[in-house]
């Protein structure tokens, strides 16, 4: 049995009055690809804030690694080892490509390099800066932007600032990656380049992925498991074939 | 000095801050800007003003040509320099705004010289209440002010533009596909704004004649500390943020410990109130979304 | 060796060259007489703004936070560091009076840039900025209010001249250290994680990086430097007074910082010289009620500038019309398309604050707030 990365129990937000998610319960297991999905409004991305500490929960409790990280702040989160993408892109628009991935490795402690090292211009700051870069390239090259990388990340098309982005929330060397719908905007050419990516990602770096998708091809192509929610609560958990044909499910996406 | 005297001198004063408080909150509602340039409208209507004493005398056609003047300098202000960075990043506008009041300033100084002009538009006199004397002048702001501020409430709530206002400063887009002019109701904006402002100007120089070019920038920073103390946005909130900086200031002037420090004092309640609420006192955050 | 200077990216220490080489010049022009003392006064108010300029384009250019108070920093500077020189001048002498004096200057208004980066951590955009601005009033009413035997109260404080021949070279040399620590902060990781709060601090606290450290820093930096050059200025005249440091002023020098262009330490250095050169140079030719056509000049090339380049509608006006183009025809191998990476773009930098965030009008206490709703807002 594959040790839990993440333990969400009894999640639950509010806001003034409209419970947006409650009483959610979770367990992703190592390596695991799991989604997230539901009707516009059923509170994924809100599941998604509150794990990266972006929203303090109402009720309930959050493990990584057994690690209780609730009430955290993002930073801390982050740090922890949960990396995100968002449904609305942002990237750092004034920056090059590269650069985006710099930022994702600036708190690597490989990479670490004081202020005064800096500012001073001692070997270390070159041989930090020379090893980041490499690492960038590195990581660029899995989600296939490697050539563009000196481009402005604002002028890249859309798909590829998506792809930027994982490569970004990578670079922090997470052990839980949410992805907010990764695929949203892309032709089926790319999505399929997509699920080969995070294939890839998991298996390279053993990451454990979470995701929300509202292309459903997508997350039964690519996921172990699914929950699907509405209204903030859950309808249904288990294997996408199971999950996907639950009558309560059915019911909500076509509605009646 | 007695405690009803400086609370009525507070009120008075207060109520002139308030009034250009609402110009800037109102602008910023709806242009969402800083319009730096606020306070030396207030000056420019002091100037017209001290025009029309010096060539005919009467202090309510002044008032009257001032207020239609501050109008049209307003909205031209808008369409020459705030309109065409419509879209652009606020930091932008904000020090588009700072250039206009240098210019307006620099343009005052260079028309009317460095000299200060003395402006008497009315002498009131005093009025004894029991033992106490009362500056009639105070009573008029205070009166004229809020029955201004009044209507300008009743405006906004009950007719089709101050209906409109509302839904621009809360969604520009949305409020367009309704079919609601946005330029128009950002003109109708600075116009009202100007207006105000130029009344401020007229009870400004009723309470002290002297006139210069930067008659309005400490006035205007004071009363745009108060539209944020208030909760910048907010039509109430820079009503009471306007009345909250006046009475502060009056108390503060009559103990002579503190009196020199009154700016200090007042700009120190900014920090201390947007540190306690970040939005101000009526202000309202909203959720960024993520 | 050779591959070692060949390596050195030239472009970034260009400069460091310049400004070393204008005083070696001006430094042997001096001390062989030849400068005249009105040239002498006006290098000194150059080295002064270019260090102001640059401290404070670290704020605003590159961590994106608009500070108007900056002028406050700079007062502490002048009047501690002041106070301090006119103490210690007689016990020391001038040089170690001058490195305590700087020591102190600069210290102390670094803390207050930290009390300063304290509310930057709650508050933003225009909020912070009226925090800024009503900090340097509240500095400025305190030392204008002061006692006379303190800092001297409305009369100002005298501090000592320090021998005119030299203090412009040590200005000069303080200018060098502050181009390097700032320029190599900027161009390191560090600069890159304080970039990226600029461009997106939700982004930016997602990805890890410490949003709070490198807003105090970088207030700290900037003000510890607005300090220094505070110090300067108290020591190239003979009073220092509180009415120098108006909001007027800290507005001159976001000006200089603004045409310079926004996350450009290089032309914050080139805007300040010049800024300051016209200033010098027109007081002298404009006086009396002539005086003021140099603000309006200045209020009407502020306004075409900032509208020239950023209105939206002259997007396609500004690509075909503009300074880079028009150089680049000149110059092989020109790609307009490549942007240089420190420069931020106003129009794309984000506000910050999204002004509707704080509007009171916008809904009511308890009405639903539904976050997961696709399709409206940034999309």
């Amino acid at each position: 049995m594959a040790k839990t990365v993440l333990k969400i129990e009894n999640l639950g937000i509010s806001f003034g009055g409209l419970k947006a998610v409650q009483d959610l319960n979770l367990e992703i297991k190592e390596k695991q690809l799991y989604g997230l999905v539901g009707p516009n409004g059923a509170g994924k991305t809100t599941v998604f804030n509150m794990i990266t500490g972006v929203y303090k929960p109402t009720t309930g409790k959050f493990y990584l690694d057994g690690e209780d990280l609730t009430g955290k702040s993002q930073e801390a989160i982050n740090h922890k080892g949960i990396a995100r993408t968002f449904q609305n892109i942002r990237l750092f628009n004034n920056m090059t490509v590269i650069r985006n991935v710099l930022v994702g490795l600036h708190n690597q402690p490989e990479f670490k390099c004081g202020m005064l090292s800096s500012v001073l211009r001692l070997p270390r700051h070159f041989k930090t800066e020379k090893a980041m870069r490499e690492r960038a390239k590195e990581i660029l090259r899995i989600v296939g932007l490697e050539e563009e990388r000196n481009n402005l990340s604002c002028n890249l098309p859309y798909g590829k600032q998506r792809k930027l982005e994982i490569a970004r929330a990578l670079a922090t060397n997470p052990k839980l990656l949410c992805l907010d719908e990764p695929a949203a905007g892309m032709n089926p050419n790319e999505t399929a380049d997509l699920m080969n990516i995070v294939r890839h990602i998991r298996d390279e770096y053993n990451v454990t992925i979470l995701l929300i998708e509202h292309d459903m091809k997508f997350v039964s192509g690519l996921c172990d498991e699914i929950t699907v929610l509405n209204f903030g609560t859950v309808l249904a958990q288990g294997t996408p074939e199971v999950a996907l044909n639950d009558p309560e499910v059915i019911k909500a996406y076509i509605g009646g | 000095m007695n405690i009803f005297e400086t609370l009525l001198n507070g009120l008075s004063m207060g109520s002139t801050y308030a009034m250009i408080a609402l110009g800037y909150t109102m602008v910023y509602g709806i242009a969402k800007m800083l319009n730096f340039a606020h306070g030396d409208v207030i000056m420019v209507g002091g100037y017209m003003i001290f025009l029309t004493m010096a060539s005919v005398g009467n202090p309510i056609l002044g008032l009257a040509i001032a207020v239609v003047f501050c109008m049209l300098l307003g909205i031209t202000i808008e369409k020459v320099a705030y309109k065409p960075l419509r879209g652009a990043s606020p930091l932008a506008v904000l020090i588009t705004a700072i250039g206009v009041s240098y210019l307006l300033q620099s343009t005052a100084q260079m028309i009317f010289g460095s000299a200060p002009k003395m402006v008497i538009v009315a002498d009131l006199g005093n009025v004894m209440l029991g033992s106490i004397k009362l500056p009639v002048y105070t009573l008029v702001t205070l009166g004229c002010s809020f029955a201004i501020m009044i209507a300008l409430s009743l405006f906004v709530k009950y007719t089709k533009i101050g209906r409109a206002m509302i839904a621009v400063s809360e969604d520009k887009g949305a409020a367009q596909l309704m079919g609601i002019n946005v330029n128009g109701i950002i003109t109708i904006t600075f116009a009202i704004g100007s207006a105000l402002a130029a009344f401020a100007g007229f009870f400004m120089l009723l309470k002290s004649p002297s006139l210069t070019n930067t008659l309005g920038a400490m006035p205007g920073i004071k009363a745009f500390t108060a539209a944020v103390i208030g909760g910048i946005g907010s039509i109430p909130g820079a009503m009471l943020g306007g009345i909250l900086m006046g009475v502060v200031e009056a108390i503060s002037l009559t103990i002579p410990a503190i009196a020199p420090y009154t700016d200090a004092i007042e700009f120190s309640i900014l920090i201390i109130i947007l540190l306690v609420r970040p939005s101000g006192i009526l202000g309202k955050k909203r959720r960024e979304k993520v | 060796m050779a591959k070692a200077l060949s390596a050195i990216k030239w472009k970034h220490y260009v400069n460091y060259v310049v400004v070393a080489i204008c005083t070696v010049v001006f430094g042997v022009m001096s001390l062989t007489g030849s400068l005249s003392s009105s040239s002498i006064y006006m290098l000194e108010k150059i080295a002064i703004a270019i260090m102001l300029a640059v401290s404070l384009s670290i704020v605003v250019g590159f961590l994106g936070e608009l500070s108007l108070g900056h002028a406050g920093f700079m007062c502490v500077g002048a009047y501690l560091g002041g106070k301090t020189s006119a103490l210690l001048e007689p016990l020391l002498g001038d040089v170690p009076t001058l490195l305590v004096s700087l020591v102190v200057g600069g210290l102390v208004a670094a803390l207050f840039g930290v009390i300063i980066g304290l509310p930057a951590l709650r508050l933003r955009g225009d909020y912070l900025a009226i925090v800024t601005l009503a900090f340097g009033e509240i500095v400025r009413s305190f030392f204008m209010n002061s006692s006379d035997e303190s800092f001297g109260g409305s009369l100002g404080l005298n501090t000592p001249r320090y021998d005119k021949n030299t203090l412009f070279i040590i200005a000069l040399v303080l200018v060098l250290g502050c181009l390097a620590v700032t320029q190599n902060l900027i161009r390191s990781k560090h600069g890159r994680a304080i970039t990226s709060i600029r461009d997106n601090e939700i982004a930016a606290r997602a990805t890890g990086i410490n949003v709070t450290k490198y807003k105090l820093m970088v207030f700290t930096i900037s003000s510890f430097f607005a300090g220094i050059a505070g110090v300067l200025y108290s020591y190239s005249n003979f009073t220092v007074q509180s009415t120098k440091f108006s909001y007027n002023y800290s507005i001159e020098i976001l000006v200089m910082v603004v045409l310079g262009g926004m996350g450009s330490i290089n032309g914050s250095i080139i805007a300040a010289t010049l800024i300051t050169f016209l200033d010098m140079k027109l007081q002298t030719i404009l006086t009396g009620n002539l005086a003021v056509l140099q603000d309006l000049f200045y209020a009407l090339v502020l306004i075409v500038l900032v509208i020239y380049n950023n209105a939206p509608g002259l997007k396609s006006f500004r690509e075909t019309y503009n300074l880079k183009s028009l150089l680049g025809k000149f110059k092989k191998g020109h790609d307009p398309s490549k942007v240089h990476d420190d420069e931020a773009k106003w129009d794309r930098v984000p506000t910050k604050i999204k002004m509707d965030e704080v509007l009171s009008v916008d809904l009511q206490t308890n009405s639903p707030y539904t976050p997961d709703k696709p399709g409206k807002g940034d999309r």
